[in-house]
């Protein structure tokens, strides 16, 4: 239930402004993937292409190849819903949906594809979703309620159950513990943990610390300037990233000597 | 990959140390306050005292609010007032000397009937349509069709009233009467169908008509709007988790533009309900009928503007009574519709 992801001389647009230039990566199965550097250097962009997510934005496009267990996912004919369906995303502000319950919520994403899913079926996978995402407890009691009524870190972890319930085949992360506590932090680290045993992840971090507890695989990227499209600098085992780069620009920027 | 860390850390040293330097300059300050006391007073009077004009703006600002919401209630305190006591004399007038001669209440329930048929008429075929539009503006088109399009129905809804009550009598009502003649012949089993259907197309369903388009234009601007305000947040969302478009409508745009649908909703009845000039000129006014294809029924609105000119007295009193049965019916309309919008708050997105 879980696929690797290989990037092919990828090049991603705004437009006509090239954001991110020449990526080729290969993400393994049932690992955790960070992807680290400066501001502005093209992660998310990055990232919201291996879901399609990123031509939502008017004018965005995409050049080069995206395979999914061998599969393009900008092929002819691929349906961007279909490749989203299997490729979940948790962003960087938690967003339940504020007009729905804390189980409808869970069940967002499965009543697209099942609509006849039955009741008890569907207290089964909400019971499953949120103990994967650590939330059952603090929420089995008020799942009637709105999801906009938790805490930010207890509505990050519903915005993760949310993804894991559809069981996608790879989890996508933009920086999902910039908005929280050092607390709701660990609990999600400790999250990440678990998932990697069913789940491809790949998360964005502003936060080394972070990157070096959870990931397996370190990807680094960089832009030489402004106007300029970012770059991924190197990708490697994350200890080897922190301790031991090949590139002086990563060194620099694992150890904070950089600009 | 311990030793990254501690170089990591080494690095974050002269940080902290930038950190702590403005909070060695307020020691610093703290420690020379004793040593001037003038300052020290003015530190303390800070509190109780206000800074002057900022004070006054706030003050100013505050009183004109209040004024202008005081004035809004006295206003339609008097025009309520006003009207309660000039409609008095046809409330106790014995039944014979009413229009009708069997009392007010007789004399104004059809009216009360017709206006609400017409109303709801226009809405039924205007809401869809309106949130259809709306929907296409804000989600569907492309960006440049979309701004045209939002430019020409914000144009409708500058149209005044009598050149759509033209348009109804010298066009609608026309083109429309054969095809009244086949619901007549084809449905005529329903009630609101039943023949036979008016030569001149002049009926209440033509005046719905007419009101639906005139209604159009506002409920289309303001949900355009609202749907226009839905976060970007949980539009994403429901993408990411693989909902088509209009999946991601359903589960974002539109609970998210609840409250403010039934709003535009409730002003397109509101100008519904009060439309005078076009339900005149294109009714042929009549008794109350179920038959919407027949000619017949009248609604307050077009009742007053039409009888007022010639009536004195009691008369008078009648249609004024009937402007406030009205009045009453578009505050028990705008109750219900704050009431179904705060029984949903909670899940309403605003929190
Ligand atoms: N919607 C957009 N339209 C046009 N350009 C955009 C858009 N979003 C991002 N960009 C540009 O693309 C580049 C990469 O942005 P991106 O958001 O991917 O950076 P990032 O690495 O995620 O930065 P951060 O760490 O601050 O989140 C930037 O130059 C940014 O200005
Ligand atoms: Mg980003």
């Amino acid at each position: 239930m879980s696929k690797r992801i290989d990037v092919k001389d990828l090049n991603v647009y705004y437009s006509k402004f090239l954001a991110v230039e020449g990526v080729n990566i290969n993400i393994d199965a049932k690992s955790v993937t960070a992807f680290i550097g400066p501001s502005g250097c093209g992660k998310s962009t990055f990232l919201r292409t291996l879901n399609r997510m990123h031509e939502v934005i008017p004018g965005a496009r995409v050049e080069g190849e995206v395979l999914l267990d061998g599969d393009n996912l900008y092929g002819p004919g691929v349906d961007p819903v279909t490749v989203r369906a299997q490729i979940g995303m948790v962003f960087q502000r938690p967003n339940p949906f504020p007009t729905m319950s804390i189980r409808d919520n869970v069940l967002a994403g499965v009543k697209l594809n099942n609509t006849k899913i039955s009741k008890g079926e569907a207290d089964v996978l909400v019971e499953r979703s949120l103990q994967g995402a650590n939330l059952w407890n603090e929420v089995k009691d008020r799942l009637g309620k709105p999801g906009s009524g938790l805490s930010g870190g207890q509505q990050q972890r519903l915005c993760i159950a949310r993804a894991i319930a559809v069981e996608p085949q790879v989890i996508l992360m933009d920086e999902p513990c910039s908005a929280l506590d050092p607390i709701s932090t660990l609990a999600i680290e400790d999250l990440i943990n678990d998932l990697k045993d069913q789940y491809t992840v790949v998360i964005v971090t502003h936060n080394m610390q972070q990157a070096a507890r959870v990931s397996d695989k370190t990807a680094f990227f960089n832009i030489a300037g402004t106007g300029k499209p970012g770059k991924l600098i190197e990708f490697g085992d994350t200890p080897t990233i922190f301790s031991n780069p090949t590139e002086k620009a990563t060194e620099d920027y694992v150890s904070g000597r950089f600009g | 990959m311990a030793a990254a860390m501690e170089q990591g850390t080494d690095a974050f040293v002269p940080y902290i140390k930038i950190c702590r330097a403005p909070a060695a300059v307020t020691s610093a300050a703290e420690t020379r306050i004793p040593s001037k006391p003038k300052d020290r007073e003015v530190t303390t009077t800070s509190l109780t005292k206000s800074r002057g004009a900022g004070h006054a703006g706030d003050k100013v600002f505050s009183a004109a609010t209040l004024a202008a919401g005081c004035l809004i209630l006295v206003v339609l305190f008097g025009v309520a007032l006003f009207l309660v006591i000039q409609a008095v004399p046809a409330l106790v007038a014995p039944p014979d000397k009413i229009q009708g001669g069997e009392g007010f209440f007789t004399y104004i329930w059809p009216l009360v009937i017709g206006t609400l048929i017409a109303s709801v008429i226009a809405l039924v075929i205007a809401t869809p349509i309106a949130i259809g539009v709306a929907l296409f503006i804000s989600h569907f088109a492309p960006r440049k069709l979309a701004s045209g399009l939002g430019y020409v129905i914000d144009l409708l809804a500058a149209i005044p009233s009598v050149v759509y009550g033209a348009w109804g009598v010298a066009f609608l009502a026309k083109e429309i009467s054969p095809s009244y003649n086949w619901l007549a012949n084809n449905m005529g089993w329903l009630p609101i169908f039943q023949g036979p259907a008016s030569a001149t197309g002049k009926t209440i369903l033509t005046a719905g008509i007419v009101l639906a388009v005139m209604v159009l234009p506002i409920i289309t601007s303001l949900t355009r709007e609202i749907f226009l305000q839905t976060p970007k947040l949980h539009e994403e969302a429901a993408l990411a988790l693989g909902a088509t478009r209009w999946e991601m409508i359903r589960m974002t745009v539109l609970p998210f533009g609840r409250p403010g649908i039934i709003s535009a909703v409730m002003l397109g009845l509101g100008r519904a309900l009060g439309e005078t000039m076009a339900v005149a000129l294109v009714l042929s006014s009549g008794v109350l009928t179920a038959s919407l294809i027949q000619t017949g029924n009248q609604t307050i609105a077009a009742e007053i503007a039409l009888n007022f000119p010639e009536a004195s007295g009691l008369k008078v009193s009648t249609l004024i009574a009937a402007g406030l049965v009205l009045f009453v019916i578009t505050l028990g309309v705008n109750m219900i519709a704050r009431g179904i919008i705060t029984r949903h708050k909670e899940f309403s997105g605003a929190n």
